[in-house]
């Protein structure tokens, strides 16, 4: 169900923990599973938790706790805007409004064509970058401006 | 101290952090195998507090740890920094992640550790991506790994990256997460210095805690006690973020002015008038501006005026600011993420959500600030955690020193700050030194 280099980064975050605590390697084991597929349909957390020898249910618990998992088609770029209170100072409210009057659509909805979604976030911890987005969840995007937000999105559309 | 010398991205590696001085301690330490009690009594000497938030002595804490214990013993470091306005430990793991390696290892030392993990928020997953490339430097420099340099000292160490949860900044939730399980706070006690990591015994620090301990251990207890106050050991990381003309983390002593600390970060944005500040994270109590110009940024000024100094952000707001407005969404994030494990917590946050939202939407009632007043004295001390404590401390500092902010959006339902000056306050701001 994932790919051979999907599967070889697992079994190195397996690595890392004692050997019979496999399940420690589940929350990278949902993240690298995602990367590769874009969201984590239940087949596929099946798969994940078999994988490392644990109750399905153990793993969907791990899924749906943490926020960055998604459970649910998105579209192909993910962009999630802070909003917590040291971003709005500095203008995350006004970039999110931003954003969802270029992309035309709201906070949890993808744009038509599936290229985009966007997300409202909680605190990345990245308060003096304000106003701060995260891309595919990797990505951290600092300071950005409106004519930033125009390049990123130009950038993204591209790939 | 820990940033000093420190050149953004381009002196994260091994050989600048060598050249800073850097793993020197740790040499000595392994050479001249000095006694663990040594180790720990230098770090009681220089009263280094808890960077986390809670201020807890790191000394004493280590001293918890039961050294003789035969069996298995971890470490941890919470790098899990998702309190708002706080964004210092991002800073110290990008640009100097060998501090926070050579504290661990040390800690490992002095505490009969073999195992630990570092565990990273996960909205920063490039800076995990770093920590890993800093650790596999150490690693083949055999200063972490099997008989480090050259000794009978062992540590493995590893990274382990979170993905979006707030609530695994606290020490137990974290444990769980690394155990592969859903970061629901355990009950303490037994405390993880005698049940922790995989049931065994464990020690878990904040980032920065660790980054100061190689600085102590080569200038000494002493030495750091001296740049802060008594009781306030040492320099602290404070990150400053709102209505500043230069938000960013500044490096000072313990107990220097606030006023000095706003200096340092510019100035108030368009030299608006300062309103309130928050000089803990979001989870301290709001203090009025005209209160903070008089205080030093320590843990015990700050406990003075009413608040904490928890992990040290300062979240400073001007007069554009509806206070209203502010604790709703701080509201709300604790409301997303109580993990709901305990009632007052999981129904109480989203009750103290629901009225500071009909306040600010001009619903409220006249009873409103009796009945948030009543909900966090429900929550507050009947959790397992201090996760409801944290939702509950904004919310009684903003009706306590703002109350009639409140009173007036009930009694006019709009805002005593006009909505076009608000906005005008909250334009995207980009420092210009960006």
């Amino acid at each position: 169900m994932l790919s051979q280099e999907s599967l070889q980064q697992i079994d190195r975050e397996i690595a890392k923990y004692p050997s019979d605590q496999k399940q420690s390697a589940v929350m990278a084991a949902l993240r690298i599973a995602q990367v590769e597929k874009g969201w984590l349909p239940k087949e596929l957390i099946e798969f994940v938790a078999r994988y490392l020898d644990m109750p399905p249910i153990a793993a969907f618990e791990v899924a749906s706790f943490y926020n960055m998992y998604d459970l649910h088609p998105v579209g192909r770029h993910k962009i999630t805007v802070c909003t917590n209170l040291p971003c709005a100072l500095s203008g995350g409210v006004h970039a999110g409004e931003y954003l969802r009057q270029k992309l035309g659509i709201g906070f949890n909805e993808t744009t038509p064509d599936g290229k985009f979604t966007l997300k409202e976030g909680e605190c990345m911890g990245a308060c003096g970058d304000a106003p701060v987005l995260l891309v595919n969840n990797h990505h951290m995007c600092s300071w950005m401006t409106t004519e930033k937000i125009d390049q990123m999105l130009a950038d993204l559309d591209k790939k | 101290m820990i940033l000093a010398g420190c050149d953004g991205d381009r002196t994260w590696r091994l050989q600048d952090y060598v050249a800073r001085g850097g793993y020197a301690a740790l040499r000595r330490i392994v050479a001249e195998k000095i006694p663990q009690d040594t180790i720990i009594g230098e770090l009681k000497t220089s009263v280094l507090r808890g960077r986390g938030g809670a201020g807890f002595p790191t000394g004493l804490k280590w001293s918890f740890m039961p050294r003789s214990f035969p069996g298995d013993k971890y470490l941890a470091c919470n790098s899990d920094e998702g309190e708002p306005g706080t964004f210092k430990d991002r800073d110290i793991l990008r640009y100097n992640p060998h501090s926070v390696i050579e504290g661990m290892a040390i800690a490992a030392y002095a505490m009969g550790a073999a195992r630990g993990y570092n565990y990273i928020h996960g909205e920063i997953f490039e800076v995990y991506q770093r920590f890993e490339e800093a650790l596999a430097e150490a690693r083949a420099a055999g200063l972490i790994g099997q008989n480090i340099l050259g000794s009978d000292f062992s540590f493995e160490l590893f990274a382990h990256h979170g993905y979006g949860a707030y609530i695994c900044g606290e020490e137990t939730a974290l444990l769980e997460s690394i155990e592969g399980k859903k970061g629901q706070p355990r009950f303490k006690p037994p405390f993880p210095a005698s049940y922790g990591l995989y049931g065994k015994p464990t020690t878990i620090n904040n980032t920065e805690t660790f980054a100061s301990v190689p600085f102590i251990m080569n200038m000494g207890g002493e030495a750091f006690l001296n740049l802060g106050k008594p009781n306030n050991g040492g320099m602290k990381l404070f990150s400053v973020s709102g209505h500043v003309n230069r938000p960013g983390n500044y490096e000072i002593p313990l107990g220097t002015p606030f006023s000095e600390l706003l200096e340092m970060a510019g100035g108030m944005r368009g030299g608006r008038k300062l309103k309130a500040v928050i000089p803990g994270g979001s989870s301290a109590p709001v203090v009025p501006g005209s209160v903070m110009m008089d205080c030093t940024m320590d843990y015990d000024s700050i406990s003075k005026a009413g608040s904490m100094l928890g992990s040290g952000a300062v979240i400073v707001m001007d007069e554009t600011t509806c206070m209203v407005k502010a604790l709703e969404r701080l509201s709300y994030f604790y409301f997303e993420e109580s993990c709901g494990q305990c009632t007052p917590c999981r129904e109480g946050t989203g009750w103290l959500y629901r009225v500071v939202h009909r306040i600010e939407n001009g619903l409220g009632r006249p009873d409103d600030l009796d009945l948030l007043n009543s909900v966090t004295a429900n929550i507050m001390g009947r959790t397992i955690c201090a996760l409801g404590d944290a939702a509950s401390m904004p919310v009684q500092s903003f009706v306590k020193h703002f109350g009639a902010e409140f009173e007036y959006h009930i009694e006019n339902k709009k805002c005593l700050v006009p909505p076009e000056v608000q906005r005008a306050g909250s334009q995207i701001y980009v420092s210009p030194s960006c």
